[in-house]
């Protein structure tokens, strides 16, 4: 076992943890990296269509308007504070993205070009707004690399392929992180005076989903098992646009770019369940209309279990000329501007968008739950937003919560930016002045005993068959669309297979260099650990709110439901030994700084 | 389909496997709309969890899954079985050492990489505004083509420039150099020009062009190291790129 000490330790370098990184090492701080996957790798890259930020380059906007549809966008389960925060510091943020050299598309006037996406409008609703900023429809990978080139720049210290797979705290601190090098099976431990995790979601809990195969969880996973508490996990994002059958998400820039979604009949169907903004209403809305279409029979193919989603231009130019609008769209434009939508669609799909529409599936796309923190990304305990020294957390894997019931598009890349840049200035100060906690004895004594178990596993069961089943059961019982009694039957399907997992697991490779197969096993136990709480925490709302839409509790309850869900996971075992059991606190009220002073930040009926 | 996988191993930890070797797969009920990736999880989780090899998003945006398949290079994820046809052979990407079965030690890329100073540069005062600095749209687009790139390696690992000296800094190390040499707002072109001119820089490229069909992002990368070594003949980056002439992708 080797011992490494810094100030700080970021946990995963997709775009929150290189942000972290990159303001905590220009704040004078010794910072450590460390990312199961070379930092190029992170899903951040994955991101297309922008990044949202009143900057007005086409059109009058302002930040106040960027967090009306923020908080709308969420069900007014976002915390108005952080939406505000979120939407103010964007526009800071996007112009020092821009600065780093980030190439963003430009306007006539070489500013940074914006596009419109789903939910975004100006003046409070009024009318869709262009306020996506965009690098083509890769603006994602371009803020990925941009980062990981600045941290290059400013010698931030990476620790490539080591698997966080245990949090360290002491004294009622964090005090580090155990993890796993890859390439040599060795445990390390890294002791600091903060922690933060950047670790992303958990997509892989579900069949159908845009998230990577390496996005389990294991950072929020670690954090749950050492008492920390998951916020919100019933609020789960499907994306409308998948691409059918593969999950891979296309991007909401289709429809921002006037990409329309049409059922098996050629009907435009948006245009009946959200009449104002039709296609660019917010993705839980257009992914249960999909839904709703299926239902109905309304599906495209055999199976009648897709529907088309149509970029085609002279089906955009259509509906332009349509609505009244002087702009028209090109081949040319199209495939400049939506590149990699072309390259996915014609190299999985075989279809070509500009001469077909493209088959497309809701997506199991963004945990709009997690880690609970306050704007600084100081991770924060329970309803009296008590925090926890040392340990930060920032991204997807974080909730803030600035995206309450569901997210809107863009505003991940915004959280990512803003967030992982407030965290690396608060720890760059919390290391100034904090002393070094000393590590307990044998920091890494469970996490060796749990490896080691789990190497001398002599069972039947292999993790993908467990795995196979759990993403089965999730997306049929904890989906777009649910009811108690699908919930408690993927429950308790889940329940079943984490006992499965504890003593019926076996798999083939021993090793200890770069054995995959083991480390898969350990992803599937944080998984496990997720879609529990998941299940657990959905269960327990009885209201529709956002992406958590319940069919036998069909309406919003403000009276009941404006709070947060935490969840504690209790009992004596940190890993699967033992029993466990999840208890459930209801008393975290949602923020309405806004509302109180102004009144159209107050909860009421959501239409688009 | 029925297809039968032919997969370079070597486990540097089990006696009798620690010297490389092939060893045969067969997947039945394959449909030629597989990916090569998902063929190769197959294999892992219903076969042989021994198998090593790296992938993330498996759609042709993290650049993890590099190999070299039926001879040439690819991501996994990107290539579908209907390309390959029923036998596949799959071994890890050429010139960089082998640490188990596919997977290969990615640090002496990341080195050349380092090398080139992959990072934007501009010492200006940022625009009294606070704004963003101004660019031409078509400036904009000289860099279109170079910013797709993902690091994979593909490239580079199919340039036999490289496989025989390692210095070499490789096509994907020039091809992050050229997005910043013809980024107008980046100020540090003469030293990265500096940093190519060197014997182990831009002059061992020969022009044998594998690397631009082995790109999973399609980047005409012979087109990129052709424009860096002009712009070093020339001694700047001015008026090597006429924007009228870039390709659209798609």
């Amino acid at each position: 076992m080797q011992t490494h000490q810094f100030d700080a330790i970021i946990v995963g370098a997709g775009g929150a943890g290189l942000m972290a990184a990159l303001y905590a090492s220009k704040g004078g701080a010794n910072v450590a990296v460390v990312s199961k996957l070379y930092p190029t790798r992170s899903h951040t890259g994955a991101a297309l269509g922008g990044i949202g930020a009143a900057l007005g380059n086409y059109e009058e906007d302002k930040p106040l308007w960027h967090a009306y549809d923020t908080v709308k966008g969420g069900d007014y389960l976002a915390d108005q504070n952080a939406a505000k925060v979120l939407a103010e510091n964007a526009v800071d943020a996007v112009i020092e993205l821009e600065h780093m050299g980030l190439p963003f598309d430009r306007t006539p006037e070489g500013r940074i070009s914006q596009r419109r996406f789903g939910g975004h409008t100006s003046n409070f609703g009024e009318k869709p707004v262009r306020r996506a900023c965009h690098a083509a429809d890769r603006t994602g990978h371009m803020i990925l690399q941009t980062l990981y080139q600045q941290c290059i720049k400013n010698q931030v210290r990476f620790f490539d392929e080591f698997h966080v797979v245990d949090v360290i705290m002491n004294q009622g601190a964090c005090v580090g992180v155990v993890a796993l090098q890859l390439g040599t099976g060795e445990i390390h431990v890294f002791h600091g005076k903060a922690t933060l995790f950047a670790t992303g979601g958990w997509g892989r809990v579900w069949q159908i989903t845009s998230n990577a195969h390496t996005l389990t969880g294991d950072g929020a996973a670690a954090v749950f098992r050492r008492g920390i508490p998951m916020q919100d996990m019933e609020f789960y994002q499907f994306h409308p646009t998948g691409l059918y059958g593969l999950g891979v998400l296309l991007t909401e820039g289709i429809r921002g770019e006037g990409g329309i979604i049409l059922n098996r009949n050629g009907e435009r169907f948006m245009e009946k369940y959200a009449p104002k903004i039709k296609d660019l209403a917010s993705r839980d809305v257009v992914s249960r209309s999909i839904y709703l279409e299926l239902r109905a029979g309304n599906g495209v193919g055999p199976n009648k279990d897709y529907v088309h989603l149509d970029i085609r231009p002279s089906t955009v130019n259509r509906y332009l000329a349509e609505a009244g609008e002087t702009r028209r769209v090109d081949e040319a434009y199209v495939a400049r501007v939506l590149a990699e939508t072309l390259d996915v669609c014609r190299t999985y799909a075989g279809v070509d968008p500009l001469t077909e529409p493209m088959p497309i599936q809701p997506t199991a796309h963004y945990a709009m739950g997690g880690i609970p923190t306050n704007v600084d990304a100081e991770v924060v305990i329970d309803e009296n937003w008590t925090v926890l020294p040392g340990m930060y957390a920032a991204g997807e894997c974080a909730c803030v919560s600035c995206h309450g019931a569901n997210r809107l598009g863009t505003n991940s890349l915004v959280d990512l930016i803003v967030f992982g840049r407030r965290g690396g200035m608060k720890i760059a100060e919390y290391v100034k002045k904090a002393d070094l906690i000393p590590l307990p004895p044998n920091p890494a004594g469970e996490t060796e005993a749990e490896f080691k178990r789990l190497r001398a596993s002599k069972g039947k069961t292999r993790p993908y068959e467990i795995r196979k089943q759990m993403q089965k059961v999730m997306m049929e019982g904890v989906g777009v669309f649910r009811d108690e009694k699908a919930m408690q039957n993927a429950l308790n399907v889940v329940r079943e297979l984490r006992e499965r997992y504890r003593t019926d697991l076996t798999f083939d490779d021993r090793g200890y260099k770069y054995n995959t197969d083991a480390l898969e096993a350990w992803e599937l136990g944080c998984l496990l650990d997720l879609a529990e709480v998941t299940a657990v925490s959905a269960l327990e709302r009885k209201e529709s709110r956002g992406g958590h839409s319940r069919e036998d509790y069909k309406d919003r309850d403000d009276k009941n439901w404006l709070v947060h869900t935490l969840a504690y996971r209790k009992g004596s075992a940190v890993y699967q030994e033992g029993q466990t059991s999840i208890e459930l606190n209801l008393k975290k009220k949602v923020d309405m700084s806004l509302a109180a002073e102004d009144p159209r930040f107050i909860p009421k009926e959501r239409v688009y | 389909m029925e297809v039968t996988f032919r997969i370079r191993r070597y486990n540097p930890e089990e006696p009798g496997k620690n010297k490389p070797y092939w060893q045969e797969f067969t997947l039945k009920d394959v449909k030629e709309t597989d990916r090569v990736l998902e063929l190769l999880h197959r294999v892992k989780w219903e076969q042989d969890g021994t198998l090593g090899f790296r992938r993330s998003c498996s759609h042709g945006i993290c650049g993890s899954d590099a190999m070299r398949i039926n001879g040439r290079n690819a991501l996994a994820c990107k290539l579908l079985i209907r390309s390959c046809g029923p036998k596949v052979q799959v071994e890890p990407i050429l010139g960089l050492p082998v640490l188990k079965d596919l997977i290969v030690d990615m640090e002496p890329f990341f080195a050349h990489y380092r090398s080139v100073m992959p990072f934007f540069v501009n010492n200006d005062p940022v625009p009294a505004d606070g704004r963003e600095r101004l660019q031409d749209a078509e400036e904009q687009q000289i860099i279109n083509d170079t910013t797709n790139c993902i690091l994979c390696a593909c490239c580079t690992t199919s340039c036999p420039s490289f496989w025989a000296n390692g210095e070499y800094v490789g096509p994907a190390a020039m091809v992050q150099a050229h997005r910043f040499i013809f980024d107008t707002r980046d100020q540090a072109s003469q030293e990265r020009i500096a940093v190519l001119a060197e014997p182990d820089g831009v002059w061992r490229c020969r022009t044998i062009f594998n690397c631009t069909p082995a790109c999973p992002r399609g980047i005409e990368v012979t087109r990129a190291i052709g424009e860096v070594k002009l712009a070093i003949m020339r001694g700047t980056r001015e008026g090597i790129i006429n924007p009228k002439d870039i390709k659209v992708h798609g």
